[in-house]
C-alpha cells in the first residue's frame, strides 16, 4: 500500500499546486520507510487481509484441473461480454447524467439541496431487489411511464439488454455523483471565478477549469461506478430478468451456478475478478496516473 | 396483498419477526422447551411456515421460532458450510440427499408436503393464455424459473411431457420472483407452484395443465444433528408433520401425504 498514486486517486483533491508539493513529501516519507504510524499501520494490515483473503478461499477452492474445459463453455464467454459492455455503457450514462447532478449539488445554491442529495442516494441504501421492481413500477409495461412507451409504440423495456443497462445505472451511478461531489466541495473555486472574471462564460469554465480540475474524482468515481455495475445482481435480475446472452450477466450466472455446481460458480467468479482487476490496472496505467 | 406488505416492510428495513401475542402465549404452560428455533425452509414455504410458526409459539411460548427462506440449494450449501440451523425442509429431494449425504440430518428425512406447477398469469388473464401451449409462443412475455432450481427442473420435465420448444424471456432465480413479474403484470404468464398462486391472492390467476402431474415436487424435512436446540428442533418436524400442520399446508395449496 505504499504506492502514492492511490492516494491521489481515491481522495479529493485540492487544487493541482498544493497536490504536487503533498506527492513529493509523501515519496520521501515512503522511501524511508518509517514513517507510516503502527497505528495506521496495523489496522491497515488487519483490513487488507479482511479484503483480499476471501478472494483467496476461492483461489484455493478453484477447480484447476478442468478450469479451461469451464471457460471454454459458450455460456461464459457471452455472459462475460455482457457484463463488460453493460457496465461500460452504464458507467458512460452515470458520467452523462451524474457529473451534472454532482456540480448542481456541489455549486449551485438552489434550495433543498440536501434533501436532493438524500434523494440521489436512495439507491444505495435500497435493496437492489426493490429497486428492480421499483423500476418495474416506473419502466415496466404497466408502469407510469413504461404503459406509455408499450402502448405508444409497443416497446416494452423489461427482459432487454437496455433494461440491464438501467438496472446497472440505476444502482451505480450514486457511486460516481459522491465522489464527483466529492471533488468539487474540495476544489479551489477561485479558479472557477478567476475564469468568470476573465470572460467564461459558464459552460466554459465548467469545460475548461472545472472538469480538468475535479478529472481525478471524476475518474475515480467512474471505477467505482463500473466495478459496482459489474457486480450488480438484484435490480439486473428482476428488472431485467436472467436470460443468456440478452440479459444474463456474470454475477447471474455466477448465482445460478452457485445452485447446483458451486465449482462453476468459484471458476465464474474468478472469471468476473480477473477481468476486472485486470480491466482496472490497465485504465490506472494508461489514464489515471496522467491525471 | 400480502406481497404488498412484504414489500413495504422491506422498504423499511424493518426486520419481520414472528412474535406470540402475549395474552395468548400464556395457554401452553408446563413446557420444557425454550431457547432460539432457527427452521431453516425453502422460499416456497414462507407463508404456511410463518403461520405455524404463531401456532407453535402459542403451545411452546419460551422457544422462539425464527426463519431463514430461501432456495433449497442455497440453504443446503449453507448449512453444509456450518449454519446454525436446528431445521431444513427442502422443496425437493435432491437438495436434502445433499444434507443427508454429508451427515447433516439427524435421522430419516420425511416427506411433509408435495406441490405441483401451475401456469400463473395477471388477473383477467389480459394475454389469453389457454395452456401449456402457450410457452412456445414467442410473441408473449413469458418467465421460468431457471434450470439449476427446482421450479425449473420442474417446468424443464413438464416441456418434455408436452412436447414443447418453450420461447421465454426470463429464468428467474426462483419462483417468488418469477411470481412477481406476474403480479406486476410485466409477463403475460409464468410457471410456478400452486401454492405461489395462492399465496399471491386476488392480482395473480392459476390456470391448471395436465402435465403437471409429471413434475410433482415433494418436500421432505428433517431435525439437524448439529442441532444448537435439538429437542425443539423435534418438537418442530412433529408439529409440521401433525393433523394442524397438514391442516395449514392443505389450505395453502399443498398436497399432503
Amino acid at each position: 500500500m505504499n504506492d502514492p498514486t492511490i492516494h491521489e486517486v481515491s481522495l479529493p483533491d485540492p487544487a493541482s499546486e498544493p497536490r504536487r508539493r503533498r506527492r513529493r513529501r509523501t515519496r520521501r516519507s515512503d522511501a524511508s520507510g518509517t514513517r507510516i504510524p503502527l497505528a495506521l499501520l496495523l489496522p491497515a494490515i488487519v483490513g487488507i487481509a479482511f479484503l483480499v483473503l476471501p478472494m483467496v478461499g476461492l483461489l484455493i477452492r478453484a477447480p484447476w484441473s478442468d478450469l479451461l474445459v469451464r471457460l471454454a463453455e459458450p455460456q461464459v464467454g457471452q455472459a462475460l461480454r455482457l457484463s463488460l459492455v453493460t457496465a461500460s455503457l452504464a458507467t458512460v450514462v452515470s458520467m452523462i447524467l451524474g457529473i451534472p447532478i454532482a456540480w448542481v449539488l456541489a455549486r449551485s445554491r438552489i434550495r433543498g439541496r440536501s434533501i436532493l442529495r438524500a434523494l440521489v442516494t436512495v439507491p444505495l441504501v435500497l435493496p437492489p431487489v426493490v429497486g428492480g421492481v421499483a423500476l418495474f413500477l416506473v419502466l415496466g409495461r404497466r408502469g407510469l411511464i413504461g404503459s406509455w412507451l408499450y402502448e405508444t409504440f409497443g416497446f416494452s423495456l423489461p427482459f432487454t439488454t437496455a433494461a440491464v443497462v438501467i438496472a446497472e445505472t440505476f444502482v451505480a451511478m450514486p457511486f460516481l455523483v459522491i465522489s464527483v461531489e466529492g471533488a468539487l466541495r474540495a476544489a479551489d473555486a477561485r479558479f472557477e471565478d478567476a475564469a468568470a472574471t476573465l470572460g467564461a462564460d459558464g459552460w466554459s469554465t465548467f469545460r475548461r477549469v472545472t472538469l480538468p480540475l475535479v478529472a481525478p474524482g471524476i475518474a475515480a468515481g467512474a471505477v467505482l461506478c463500473w466495478a459496482r455495475a459489474l457486480g450488480e445482481f438484484g435490480a439486473t435480475i428482476t428488472f431485467a430478468g436472467n436470460f443468456p446472452g440478452t440479459t444474463q450477466t456474470m454475477p447471474l450466472a455466477v448465482y445460478l451456478a452457485l445452485q447446483n455446481d458451486p465449482q462453476a460458480a468459484i471458476v465464474l467468479s474468478l472469471v468476473l475478478l480477473a477481468v476486472s482487476l485486470a480491466t482496472l490496472t490497465l485504465l490506472r496505467e494508461r489514464w489515471l496516473t496522467r491525471a | 396483498m400480502r406481497r404488498a406488505v412484504l414489500l413495504a416492510v422491506l422498504v423499511l428495513g424493518v426486520t419481520a419477526c414472528s412474535e406470540a401475542d402475549p395474552t395468548v402465549s400464556g395457554q401452553g404452560g408446563g413446557d420444557d422447551l425454550s431457547g432460539p428455533l432457527t427452521v431453516f425452509a425453502a422460499a416456497s414455504l414462507t407463508d404456511v411456515f410463518e403461520r405455524l410458526g404463531e401456532l407453535f409459539t402459542v403451545d411452546h411460548p419460551e422457544v422462539e421460532v425464527t426463519f431463514n427462506f430461501g432456495p433449497s440449494s442455497g440453504l443446503a450449501t449453507q448449512i453444509s458450510q456450518g449454519a446454525p440451523a436446528d431445521v431444513f425442509a427442502s422443496a425437493n429431494a435432491s437438495q436434502m440427499a445433499v444434507v443427508a449425504d454429508a451427515g447433516s440430518a439427524d435421522g430419516v428425512p420425511t416427506i411433509v408436503a408435495a406441490n405441483v406447477l401451475q401456469i400463473a398469469v395477471p388477473a383477467g388473464n389480459p394475454a389469453g393464455i389457454t395452456g401449456i401451449g402457450d410457452f412456445e409462443n414467442a410473441g408473449l412475455t413469458l418467465a421460468i424459473c431457471a434450470p439449476e432450481v427446482p421450479c425449473g427442473a420442474a417446468a424443464q420435465t413438464v416441456f418434455a411431457a408436452a412436447g414443447i420448444t418453450p420461447s421465454v424471456d426470463s429464468l428467474d432465480e426462483d419462483v417468488r420472483a418469477a411470481l412477481t413479474k406476474v403480479e406486476l403484470g410485466e409477463v403475460d404468464a409464468a410457471l410456478v407452484y400452486v401454492t405461489d398462486v395462492i399465496a399471491a391472492g386476488d392480482s395473480v390467476e392459476g390456470i391448471d395443465f395436465p402435465e403437471a402431474e409429471e413434475a410433482i415436487n415433494s418436500y421432505p424435512i428433517v431435525a439437524l444433528a448439529a442441532a444448537p436446540n435439538p429437542d425443539a428442533a423435534q418438537a418442530w418436524v412433529e408439529f409440521v408433520l401433525s393433523d394442524v400442520g397438514s391442516a395449514v399446508l392443505a389450505e395453502a395449496g399443498f398436497r399432503t401425504p
